[in-house]
Order: C-alpha cells, then structure tokens, then sequence
C-alpha cells in the first residue's frame, strides 16, 4: 500500500476555502510554540496584536493605512499572476509610481492649475508604474527572456534611482539633512477620510471591482486566463500572447504605480526613505493568499495590514520585537503553500493488487 | 597607490567571500531546476543564529556549524514545498525569504543578554581572525590573497571543486540533467526528486555559512539590516556566473569590489553618486540575461538550466 497524489478533473471548491483558514490557524499555533520557547505569553501577545489593530477606530484607521499599499500592490501582483506572468517587480513600479507622482507635485505645480495637480499626480505615477513595468513585459513578450529575474532586478534600480534622487538633486535644501524632498503644496495632497487613511483605499476598491469584472466577464479576462493555464490552447484560439502579455502587464504596473503615486501624496507627501519598505514584495503573497480574486485582496491586504501594525503595538505595549508581526505572516504561508496543492490534486492509497506491471493506472 | 589596491583588493576578498559562498550554493540549486528566492531571509536567519551562538559558546566555529544547520533546513523547507507540495517556487522561495527575515529580526531582540535589553546588536562576541601568510602577505597586489581568515581561504579550494564536481564528474551531470530535462533524467534512471531535494539542501548549506561569515567575520557583530539585500545581489551574480561556479569567483569579487570602492570614493568626496554605482550590478544583469536568451546557441552552452522553477510532476504525465 502506498499514497500517491492524483489530479483532480477540476480544482476543489472546498479546499479552496478550507486550506486558508486552516493555514492562519497552524500559522497562529507554530507563532504561540515560538512565543513560548522565548519566553513569552502567546495568549498576552495575541490579545494585544487584536487590540492594536481593531480594538479602536483610531488603531483601525492604522491598519487601514498599512494595507492600502498592500491593496493596490497587491492588485497589480494578482492581474499579471492571473496569466502566469511571475511579474515581482511590483515594488519596483510602486517605487517609480511615487518618484513620478512626486516629481509631478515637485515640479510641475506652478505650470499647472491647482485643482489639476493631484489628478495630474495620481495619473502620472500610473503611467511610470506601467512603463516600468513594460520592460519585463517586452523582454518577455519579444525576446523570451525570463521575467521573474528581470522584473526583480529592476526593483533594486528603482529603489536606488529613488535613493539618489531624494539624497541627491530633489533632496530639501531646508531639512536640515533629512534626506528626503520637500513636503508637496496643499493642492498636491491626497485628501484623508478619516485618521491618516486616504484616498487610496478607494481607488483601490475600485479598482478591485474593475479588475473583478474584466478576469471574470469580459472577453479579455477569459484570454487572459487561457494564456495562464495553457499557452498552446490560447494560440490554437487565435489570442495574440506577445501583446496580452504587454497589455496586461501595463495595467499590472499602472495599479501599482498607482499605489505609489497614493502612498506619497497621501500619507509622506514627500519622497522619503520609507516608501520602498518591502510592499510589492508581500503584495505577492497577498495575491496568493487570495488565490488572485481581486475582492478577495482587499481583505488579505487588511489581515496582513494588521500583522504589521499588530506587530508595532506588541512592542509599544509588551516591549517585545515588532517583527512578531512579519514572523506571523511568514509562518501563515508555508502551510498555506504546501496545502495549496490539495486544491489541485487529491491523495490516494494504492492498494498492492492495484499495481499491474508496475504501472499505476491513474484515472486522470 | 599599489598600497591602496593591495587594500581595496584585500576588502573585495572579505566583502566577497559570503556572495562566494551563497552564490556557488545557490547555482547548484538552480542547476537542479529549483529557483531559491530565499537566499535573503535564509543568509538574514543564519547569520542571527551564528553570532547567537558563537556569542554563547565563546566558539566561532560552533557557530558556523549552526548557521550551516539553519540554511540547510530552510533549503530542506524549500524543496518540501517546491517539490513534493508542487508549491510555486517564486511564492515559496519568497516565503522563505520574508519567514527568515522576520524571524531573525525577532530573535536578534530577543536572544541578547538580559543586560543589554535581549538585544544581539551593540555586543561583540568572538569572531574569526585573520591569518595571514607570513612572506605570501608582502607580495604587492597579490598579498591581499593570503591576508584573510580561513572561511575566505577555503574558498579558493571550494570554486574549482565546485567548478571540477558540476562539470567533470558523473554526479554533476546527473545533477545538470535534472536541471536541464528532469524527464529525460528520470528515464535515464536518476531520481529526480532526490537529487532536488540534495541540492537545495546543500545549497542553503553554504548560503547559511556565507550568512555565519557576515556576522562573525566580515561586520562582525550583529545589527538588524546586517546582510543588506545581499542575498538578492545572489541571485544576480548566479545569473551574471551564467550558473558556473567559476564565474561566481568574477562575479563576486566585481560586486565586493563595488563594496569596497566605495568607501573609498566617499573618503575622497566622490563624483559618482552611489547609488548608481549599486545599480551597475543589476542592470549588467539584465544585461547579461538579454544576451543569453537572445543568443540562445551561447546559452545552451553557457548552460542555463532550461527547467529552472518549473516544476516536476511525475504523475502527470
């Protein structure tokens, strides 16, 4: 008798709901049995993290602030995964969607009428997300070369351009060493609706259901999704891969660049060190923990929006490392990952009497 | 001015010999066809584990040995997830990466001595010395060579073995074979999935003793951004090596050289803002990646594994 792994004739609806909320439940034990070995109250420690983050409308508001940027990132993530482009440059085009928004309310402000500058922000740093984006897109698209590496390179150039320009030429000449530009004029900022959470929340709700109409009821999401599950299906269909692929990237860069441009204009208002802090990197796994459904981002976003602001009140409150809260989120995927693959196959006991020559007959 | 090039060759060597080590690991893990994106989080991991218990045990090498352990785990992790659960090796490697992170964050705030508030930063704990080779060391240029401790020195016998083991043995080519076409490979009587599995555990070995080389040697000590984004630079210097050991050695020393000079360049007032100078690495390879994919003769002979990060599905077929 032995198992063997079988694949199922259609992925499991039920594992599909099961293995996330499973996944959470064993990343919350193994963090506890961690907690514990160095010497701390698992149960304290837990029961703060929740008051930190939804205990008031004030802590709430911070979570909310966290997981904008993990939205729209996110986001952007999902729309290139949805056809198995393994875009990880999302950081990359957040970083340059807020170089570019703040080069726009730097720069341009005085050549502009007032009520276009923010619009011309939030425009602006789409279009540097896209075209950031493009790069990997093209290289992939005409030439084959492989995407994962080229758009992960290309986050570091970003990050470092973002360096030079807020240490360098853009830095503010009155902040007393600080490096970073100047704070953008009023007409520059993106309005708040409550506490520090602004604008970007609703884009990014928009966006999630834009994105949740295209992938399930246009024409164009339905390619898409060819191309994702089987490259030589979608050519026998007539869907022209090279451009799908640029299209779609453009829009997977412009949402995050649309992240950026927000993140600047709303909460920094300036271009500063803290931008690039690791969100296009967890937007990926925002994408997967939300099995890439776009509404179904928006939540991940704001549970793993949580884990970072729980992990800050731990260490306001119990004076314990605020990385509990990336530990958490690390331990949520590696179960969430290898049960991933119950969606998509099921385990079988094979009997001895059903081995005929040493060949297992499978089914599928 | 042959002075200062014995010196900033001397700090290439130092800065380079973590890249050395988690780069050759690294590569014999892509030609197996596993992409490892958790070199960050395993080198980041490794390295608290090393100065912890180095700091403890009074004794270096115990703590190389435990850094060794932590990366040969986290690769046994990756292998578990990217081949027997069949999980997306991106999503993984990344999981890895962000888990080993995070942790070693936590830990490094919680493993210190009580008198310094649990903090591993701020404290120096043993670290390994530098040996130089009396006579060998006064040789201009080249002397930088043979002033250096032994982790940097056993590199230089572990990049032709590295080298000799891929290209020139029969367990090498196995190896290249799954990298290259696990089917054929499992047809040839190899056994993919063990040989996957053994070499993303050897090499989260040697990128945890590039880690252990960071906090004991190179810094020492140990503070919360210790490796710096070097475990990314590795997954570009594995592409720039064109995943040949030997080349890891140009590769490593071109981006420890980077390392070095610019200190020097700030010391003297520098006209090259660094952060383009950080920014050659990258850009050279996708450079590099470009020339490789378009020029798909030299590839196959450079030797990209062509099923690097898809995955093997026995049952499938």
């Amino acid at each position: 008798m032995r198992l063997i792994l079988e694949k199922r004739k259609a992925t499991s609806q039920k594992a599909f709901y099961i293995v996330p909320i499973v996944s959470f439940i064993v990343a919350l034990i193994l963090g506890a049995i961690l907690l514990l070995i160095t010497g701390v109250s698992p149960i304290k420690t837990y029961a703060a993290m929740v008051k930190g983050t939804f205990g008031s409308m004030h802590v709430f508001s911070e979570t909310l602030v966290k997981a904008t940027p993990l939205m729209l990132t996110g986001l952007g993530v999902a729309t290139a995964f949805r056809m198995r482009f393994w875009n990880i440059g999302a950081e990359g085009q957040f970083v340059f969607g807020g170089i570019a928004g703040a080069g726009i309310a730097l720069f341009f402000n005085d050549f502009i009428s007032s009520w276009l500058v923010l619009p011309a922000v939030i425009i602006g740093g789409m279009v540097a997300g896209a075209l950031w984006a493009s790069i990997p897109a093209a290289l992939n698209a005409y030439l084959g070369v492989n995407e994962t590496l080229t758009s992960l390179m290309l986050n570091y150039v970003a990050v470092l351009f973002a360096s030079y320009l807020y240490y360098g030429p853009w830095r503010d000449q009155q902040g007393f060493g600080f490096p970073g530009t100047a704070r953008f004029s009023e007409e520059a900022w993106l309005p708040r609706i409550f506490g520090r959470v602004h604008f970007g929340i609703i884009f990014a709700i928009i966006v999630a259901i834009i994105l949740w109409f295209i992938f399930n009821r246009t024409r164009w999401g339905f390619e898409l999704k060819v191309i994702g599950e089987n490259k030589v299906a979608a050519k026998y269909l007539g869907i022209k891969i090279s451009k799908n692929i640029v299209l779609a990237l453009l829009l997977s860069g412009a949402i995050s660049g649309l992240g950026g441009a927000s993140e600047v204009a709303g909460i920094s208002r300036r271009l500063q060190a803290g931008l690039a802090v690791g969100h296009g990197y967890t937007a990926i796994i925002v994408a997967w923990l939300a099995q890439l459904n776009p509404i179904a981002v928006i939540f991940v976003a704001i549970l793993m929006g949580a884990l970072l602001v729980g992990g800050d009140q731990v260490q306001l409150m119990m004076g314990l490392p605020a990385a509990v809260g990336l530990v958490l989120q690390g331990l949520i995927l590696f179960p969430m990952l290898a049960g991933s693959l119950f969606t998509e196959y099921r385990l079988k006991i094979i009997r001895p009497e059903k081995i005929v020559a040493g060949k297992i007959e499978s089914e599928a | 001015m042959i002075q200062l090039i014995t010196t900033i060759l001397a700090i290439t060597l130092r800065a380079g010999t973590s890249l050395v080590y988690a780069t050759i690991g690294e590569i014999y893990t892509e030609n197996s066809g596993i992409l490892n994106l958790g070199v960050e989080g395993t080198m980041f991991l490794s390295a608290v584990s090393a100065f912890a218990v180095a700091y403890y045990s009074g004794n270096v090498w115990l703590g190389f040995l435990v850094a060794m352990l932590v990366g040969g785990v986290l690769g046994a992790l990756h292998a578990f997830l990217s081949v027997t659960m069949r999980a997306n090796q991106v999503v993984s490697g990344l999981s890895i990466t962000l888990f080993g992170t995070g942790l070693a964050s936590f830990l490094g705030q919680r493993l210190g001595p009580a008198e310094n508030n649990f903090n591993l930063a701020g404290i120096s704990g043993p670290r390994l010395t530098i040996q130089a080779i009396i006579g060998l060391n006064k040789i201009p240029v080249l002397g930088a060579l043979f002033s250096q401790d032994l982790i940097t020195y056993s590199t230089y016998l572990l990049i032709p073995i590295a080298w000799y083991y891929l290209y020139k043995t029969r367990n090498g080519l196995n190896l290249r074979a799954v990298g290259e076409s696990p089917i054929t490979a499992e047809a040839m009587g190899i056994n993919v999935v063990k040989t996957r599995y053994l070499y993303t555990i050897i090499g989260g070995i040697l990128i945890g003793l590039g880690g252990a080389h960071l906090t004991l040697s190179y810094t020492p000590g140990w503070t919360d951004n210790i490796t710096g984004g070097r475990g990314w630079i590795v997954i570009a210097l594995v592409i720039f090596a064109m995943w040949n050991p030997a080349r890891a050695v140009l590769g490593a020393i071109l981006f420890g050289g980077i390392n070095a000079i610019q200190f020097r360049l700030q010391a003297v007032g520098a006209t090259i803002p660094s952060s383009f100078l950080n920014m050659f690495p990258y850009l050279a390879t996708i450079l590099v990646l470009i020339i490789m994919t378009w020029w798909e003769t030299l590839s196959k002979r450079l030797g990209a594994p062509a099923a690097l990060s898809i995955p093997y599905m026995r049952e499938d077929k």
